[in-house]
């Protein structure tokens, strides 16, 4: 296993001989400085602050981190768990927050399709990468933010040029080291009509390791584009992880986001949506399964900017132990967004008396025009539902198992895609412990 | 010798408050005992007790299958001994197909010793099987993709708890009031499935109200449940007079268990306006 030989702590000479290290074009490294200037002026979040009333980091130590060091030497990583049987268009590997691998079908890059690390493509292709880079996601909204801004490292970049419809899946994996940071950022242009699906998965390279995660995720969806985004959060439950993700939706284009959380000891996300063009749609899929003292956070935002688009949001989560979520949703609707369409609902499942999940839902609508639908429901495991399973012979374990995964059918029956649905199936079914 | 299911002076309390008071019952694989009595009298009780529901605990008494004390075991286990309790009131399980889980089930009764995990029924062997078996029952195929229960009528229902029963071929059946909720047509095909899918080969105790139930499964043995006791034992001709004449008759020979009914009556009435 890789040693980790990073100096701790994120401080202005680390900084300086990170900027140094990288060698990039003034106007990013004009990005970075005022991220970090950002940065250094910043708080970290409290719970004082409304957003983070829930979620508790005071035993977050951000100096026991540091800027991604040496590239770590070793063999390949593992496959990921979204790629059973799935013939793959390409797959870009990160570890540690440096590009490991990185790999595109012939025929796509005949086409002009750029599937890499964004280190290495931002060097190849400076002017297409300074367009995007940031034009989603707020660099200086928070401490968080900031940080990654002016650090991000590795990463990936998917372009897909107008038109180029790719029908095969790509992969992406970024894995850490025990006590190492990802500060990795997924930056995915799709053109006008352009279509791919990407699976995403974090990881870390052992079980219970610390570790941080510092990320981004931006998706640009030009008009008529169609993108299926899987993001699978599947990290060590000593790993911090902070991240800021948001899509913009334009004209007529149609993005499918489906995000499952696994693992992690606290994750605190925001997942932004910004539908910004006549006709665009969104589904937002979320699968939570937590146990022992996890807490996720996600904080969730359906932004209805431009006239007749539909979102439509579906978060389910199971918990176990005594481990936590937080689900805050929020349809915000622009004065100009006339007949909005927006929908989202949360549904929880407890499997333990002692794991809590707070759900809240919330719709601020400026236009008269509109249909805005929310949901929340907090349920547990029926007893009744057990016992008749057992009367058919099914385990105690086998019939909470099955429960389960009836609870997540839903969200599974949106997820279209095979390999998906079974890892994740799979992985909540392993996870499930015996109750009495 | 026969396969027995036997059930001696068993007293059973839930919450506290005893419901059976000492049931004394032997069925024989290939016998069909009906199971009659007013409500509240203890069938369901019964039948709860031989499943093993969490929330009836037995004070005294035994049951035992061929000897094996069925007492110490889990649900699970009694089932893949062969033990199939026809719901009165099934239970949905959102999200979870009809073949799935009966997939599972029938794996695991079939193959007792099965671990979790272990393989299930191939896919097309259980199809095939489960496709005879609702075209035995005249069911739609389209049912078997419906979630477990969610959503489906009394009568779909019923007939979703036949097809287990069917599937599983337990050697012992209590079928809980396969009958309420049906109308008197949907009473006959039920009772012309059970008998369809080889009740022949089962010990059945079929708890009912009614004798259209027993039409196509004509009984053995006729018992009368009353304050949580099994006061008379006849034959068919027994649930006939039940049906047409009510338990007046009943009440007057055992005044003792009318006494106890009344008793357990007027507690879960109050109970319920709690």
């Amino acid at each position: 296993m890789a040693e980790v030989t990073t100096s701790l702590g994120f401080n202005r000479e680390a900084f300086d001989a990170f900027l140094q290290s990288r060698g990039e074009p003034s106007w990013l490294r004009d990005q970075r400085c005022e991220a970090w200037a950002k940065f250094e002026e910043l708080p970290l979040p409290s719970q004082k602050d409304e957003e983070w009333s829930r979620t508790d980091i005071r035993l977050f130590r951000l100096d026991r981190f540091g800027f991604p060091a040496d590239r770590p030497a070793g063999a390949r990583l593992a496959d990921g768990l979204l790629t059973h049987r799935v013939e793959l268009g390409g797959q870009v590997t990160a570890w540690d927050s440096h590009p490991h691998s990185a790999r595109l079908n012939e025929k796509w890059a005949r086409r002009g399709v750029l599937f890499g690390s964004l280190d290495e493509l931002a060097a190849e292709h400076g002017d297409l990468v300074r367009s995007h880079l940031f034009r989603a996601v707020d660099a200086h909204y928070d401490k968080f933010a900031a940080l990654h801004a002016a650090a991000w490292s590795g990463g990936t970049l998917l372009y897909v040029p107008r038109g180029v419809v790719i029908d095969e899946p790509l992969h992406m994996l970024s894995v850490i080291s025990p006590g190492a940071a990802d500060l990795g950022h997924a930056l995915v242009i799709l053109e006008d009509g352009a279509e791919a699906t990407l699976l995403a998965e974090t990881a870390s390279l052992s079980e219970q390791s610390p570790g941080l995660h510092c990320g981004a995720v931006e998706l640009l969806l030009g008009p008529g584009a169609r993108m299926r985004y899987v993001n699978l959060q599947n990290w060590a439950t000593g790993v911090w992880h902070f991240a800021h993700q948001k899509a913009l939706v334009d004209r007529g284009a149609a993005l499918q986001w489906t995000i499952a959380a696994l693992g992690s000891r606290l994750a605190k996300v925001n997942q932004h949506v910004a539908l910004v063009g006549r006709g665009a749609g969104a589904q937002v899929n979320g699968v939570m399964f937590t146990e022992g003292k996890q807490h996720l956070s996600y904080h969730t935002l359906q932004h209805h900017e431009a006239p007749s688009c539909k979102s439509d949001l579906l978060y389910k989560s199971a918990l176990q132990d005594v481990s936590r979520t937080v689900w805050r949703g929020m349809i915000k609707v622009d004065p100009a967004a006339q007949k909005t369409d927006g929908y989202q609902r949360n549904d929880n499942l407890m499997l333990s008396d002692h794991a809590r999940s707070d759900s809240i839902p919330g719709l601020e609508i400026l236009a008269d025009d509109v249909r805005c639908t929310h949901g929340s429901t907090t349920g547990r495991v029926d007893d009744e539902q057990i016992f008749y399973a057992r009367c058919r012979g099914l385990t105690r374990k086998e019939a909470v198992r099955m429960v389960v995964a009836g609870f997540f059918q839903q969200v599974f029956d949106r997820i279209t895609i095979d390999s998906v649905r079974e890892a994740l199936g799979e992985a909540i079914g392993r996870r499930i412990r015996e109750y009495d | 010798m026969v396969e027995t299911l036997k059930i001696t002076d068993l007293h059973v309390a839930t919450e506290g408050k005893p419901i059976l008071r000492g049931v004394n019952l032997e069925i024989k694989r290939g016998e069909v005992h009906a199971l009659m009595g007013p409500n509240g009298s203890g069938k369901s009780t019964l039948g709860y007790a031989i499943m093993g529901h969490p929330s009836y605990e037995v004070t005294h008494g035994s049951i035992t299958l061929d000897g094996a004390d069925v007492l110490s075991m889990e649900p699970n286990e009694r089932a893949r001994a062969g033990i199939f309790l026809a719901f009165q009131r099934p239970m949905s399980i959102p999200g979870v197909k009809m073949a799935d889980f009966l997939r599972h089930a029938a794996t695991n009764v079939r193959r007792p010793n099965r671990k979790e995990g272990e393989e299930l029924i191939p896919m097309r062997e259980f199809r095939k099987e489960l496709n005879a078996k609702m075209d035995q029952l005249r069911m739609d195929k389209e049912f078997t993709r419906r979630y477990v229960n969610d959503g489906f009528s009394g009568g779909e229902m019923k007939r979703a708890e036949i097809l287990q029963l069917a599937m599983l071929r337990p050697k012992f059946a209590i079928l809980d009031e396969t009958d309420s909720g049906l109308d008197v047509d949907a009473v006959r095909l039920a009772s012309q499935s059970i008998a369809d899918i080889g009740g022949k080969a089962m010990g059945i105790l079929i708890i009912t109200h009614h004798e259209h139930l027993l039409e196509h499964n004509r009984p053995d043995f006729t018992h009368v449940m009353l304050g949580g006791r099994i006061v008379e034992t006849g034959g068919p001709e027994l649930a006939i007079e039940l049906h047409k004449q009510g338990y007046d008759r009943i009440r007057a020979a055992y005044p003792g268990a009318a006494a106890d009914e009344a008793a357990m009556k007027d507690q879960a009435e109050t109970v319920a306006s709690h």
